[in-house]
């Protein structure tokens, strides 16, 4: 009972990180139908730099997070200026293959970001400092503070998005464009400014996500890599740019994961979401929210 | 393309091969051997790429799965079973042929990206079975095998540049064939290819056997090459994405591209080589740069036909 408590707190929290990941990740792909490979690298670098200006530079950990989510954001629109926009305006290559190309350049963005993060925080996983103390009982599990933090701040900003894109005018002009860019044109938006509005957004989420997830289980570069592949088994699982089908993936992944991890062995938490993902593009490669 | 051209080009072609060929007579550097070996397994590995990229139109991120597969599918035939070397490099072969027909579901049912990332998992999946099953397959240390293919280095040089050159012309006939155009026309549209009657099922599961067959070969006899089968050598994403840059800077439906651009990238970073763990990350950035500003590569330099 105690154990299926706490695996239920712990998969609840872990989910809540992990949609935040992938909601930026699905709102990328419905807005510029992009599939970001570099989201694991940046994930980690918000982590990384959370840790180093926490810890390394003492700055403490609230400065610290607010360095590691800005320099995803920074990351992202690097990202954006320097790979997506070159190449999304190429005459070079023919419109249908401009997706794959975007593809594998995002895949050497993360890579050089990988590099880059293990020559200079080096390779072992670090794991930033609490951002509250204490602990509070939960029927007879003893959970920390910090972790009910962060699953409540999690929610917050996945509140937060949900408000911005329902009720702001900027908001629904984005969801607008994951619909209809050209018809977004017409009537005078201008698609550029959603686009690095989109992007901001995600680098945001990424960020958040990167530093939450180094204060809940720790962060190194090795990781990246899954960490990508486990975003977009959410995405994929919960249909492409679909908010509300990730946020259900993300948990049916989180709890998947934590069982696994809690039950057989922590080194195994990816392994059943990557067959579930096999399995889900075999039988239903809309995903299990999909609609078309 | 007019044909003198064509047979300008195939002359040059030919004598490049032949001053290859010669150049252990010429050199006796063991370094050079080596470094153009290790270059000439990597092209045979993009050319197979670039089959199902360029050609049938796959966004394949799962070579190192085929490669992965043949390359322990033979040590571990060789270690455990003790068997010859040239029984193990046909069965880690068959080993990547079978893992090719496991793409070919999801490569009929899915597209572009949404097929690359089931390739990725796979990839992925193949990896943390090593690490499970550490007991045999010797986990990230690798895999020790007792014997390798030889112990001279101008006849490993040989080894691979004859597989490379062989790889190359039957590649190079097949793409030229109609069936390459067929296959070449499913990559762009499948609908209208099996609208002309033509079944894009067949000449897909061909495209995959073939890319199958040259980079099981490879791969088996790099671990053979190596003496050992570690994932680092032969399965983690990084090599991956060695073949993707090599096949994209050298141009993509290129046959001759593939090994420039393997070539040119394995040399880049033995040059690279005095900046340490570094070397990766500048050799991604100059591959960034190419897919960037020249996405079509260095074939595209000398005036043949580039974007469709």
């Amino acid at each position: 009972m105690e154990l299926l408590l706490q695996i239920l707190i712990s998969g609840f929290i872990i989910g809540a990180i992990y949609a935040l990941g992938a909601a930026g990740l699905t709102i990328i792909f419905g807005v510029s139908g992009i599939l970001n490979l570099a989201h694991g690298a940046i994930v980690v670098l918000a982590a990384l730099v959370a840790w180093y200006c926490a810890l390394q530079l003492h700055m403490g950990i609230y400065w610290g997070g607010l360095a590691g989510v800005a320099a995803a954001v920074v990351t992202t629109y690097v990202l954006y200026a320097l790979v997506v926009l070159p190449l999304s305006r190429s005459r070079q290559m023919a419109a249908d293959e401009l997706p794959v190309f975007l593809f594998v350049a995002t895949l050497l963005f993360a890579l050089i970001l990988q590099g880059l993060l293990e020559w200079f925080f080096g390779s072992t996983p670090v794991a930033t400092p609490a951002l509250i103390d204490g602990v509070i009982h939960i029927g007879g599990n003893t959970v920390p503070l910090n972790s009910v933090l962060i699953g409540v701040v999690a929610w917050m900003v996945l509140g937060g998005l949900w408000l911005f894109i329902s009720f702001t005018r900027l908001g629904k002009a984005m969801l607008a464009a994951s619909m209809s860019p050209r018809g977004l044109a017409i009537i005078g938006y201008d698609i550029g400014r959603i686009h690095l509005l989109v992007w901001g957004l995600y680098g945001l989420l990424a960020g958040i996500a990167g530093v939450l997830l180094a204060s809940f289980i720790g962060a190194s570069s090795g990781v990246a890599i899954n960490l990508t592949a486990t975003a977009f088994t959410i995405v994929i699982l919960g249909g492409l740019g679909n908010v509300l089908g990730s946020l259900a993936a993300a948990y049916i992944l989180g709890f998947l994961g934590t069982l696994t991890a809690f039950l057989i062995a922590p080194s195994l938490r990816e392994i059943p979401g990557l067959c579930l993902l096999i399995i889900i593009l075999y039988l239903r490669p809309q995903g299990l929210f999909g609609r078309h | 393309m007019n044909i003198a051209y064509a047979y300008w080009r195939t002359g040059l072609a030919l004598l490049a091969l032949i001053v290859t060929a010669c150049l252990p007579a010429v050199t006796s550097s063991y370094y050079l051997l080596g470094v153009l070996t290790t270059a000439f397994y990597l092209a045979v590995y993009a050319m197979s790429w670039d089959l199902l990229f360029g050609y049938a139109g796959e966004v394949n991120f799962g070579p190192t799965f085929l490669i992965g597969l043949s390359a322990y599918a033979a040590g571990l035939c060789n270690t455990f079973l003790g068997w010859p070397v040239w029984v193990c490099i046909p069965i880690g072969t068959a080993a990547a042929m079978l893992g090719g027909l496991a793409l070919v579901g999801p490569a009929l049912r899915l597209k572009g990206p949404y097929f690359g990332l089931v390739t990725l998992v796979a990839v992925l999946l193949l990896g943390h079975a090593i690490t499970i099953f550490s007991g045999y397959t010797g986990g990230e240390i690798g895999l020790a095998l007792r014997d390798i293919l030889t112990l001279s280095s101008t006849g490993n040089f040989y080894y691979a540049l004859g597989l490379m050159a062989i790889t190359a012309v039957v590649l190079r006939i097949v793409v030229r064939s109609p069936l390459g155009l067929i296959l070449e026309a499913s990559g762009q549209d499948s609908v209208a290819t099996e609208a002309l009657g033509f079944s894009v099922i067949k000449f897909k599961v061909l495209a995959f056997m073939l890319s199958a067959l040259f980079s099981g070969l490879a791969g088996a006899m790099t671990v053979f090459y190596f003496g050992t089968a570690s994932p680092g050598t032969v399965v983690v994403v990084a090599v991956t994405v060695q073949i993707i840059i090599a096949t994209i800077i050298g141009g993509r439906r290129s046959i001759i591209g593939s090994i420039l651009g393997a070539v040119f990238l394995v040399v880049a970073g033995e040059f690279l080589r005095p900046l340490g763990e570094l070397s990766t990350t500048a050799v991604s950035i100059l591959a960034l740069l190419v897919l960037v500003f020249a996405p079509n590569g260095f074939i595209s330099v000398f005036g043949r036909r580039g974007a469709r």
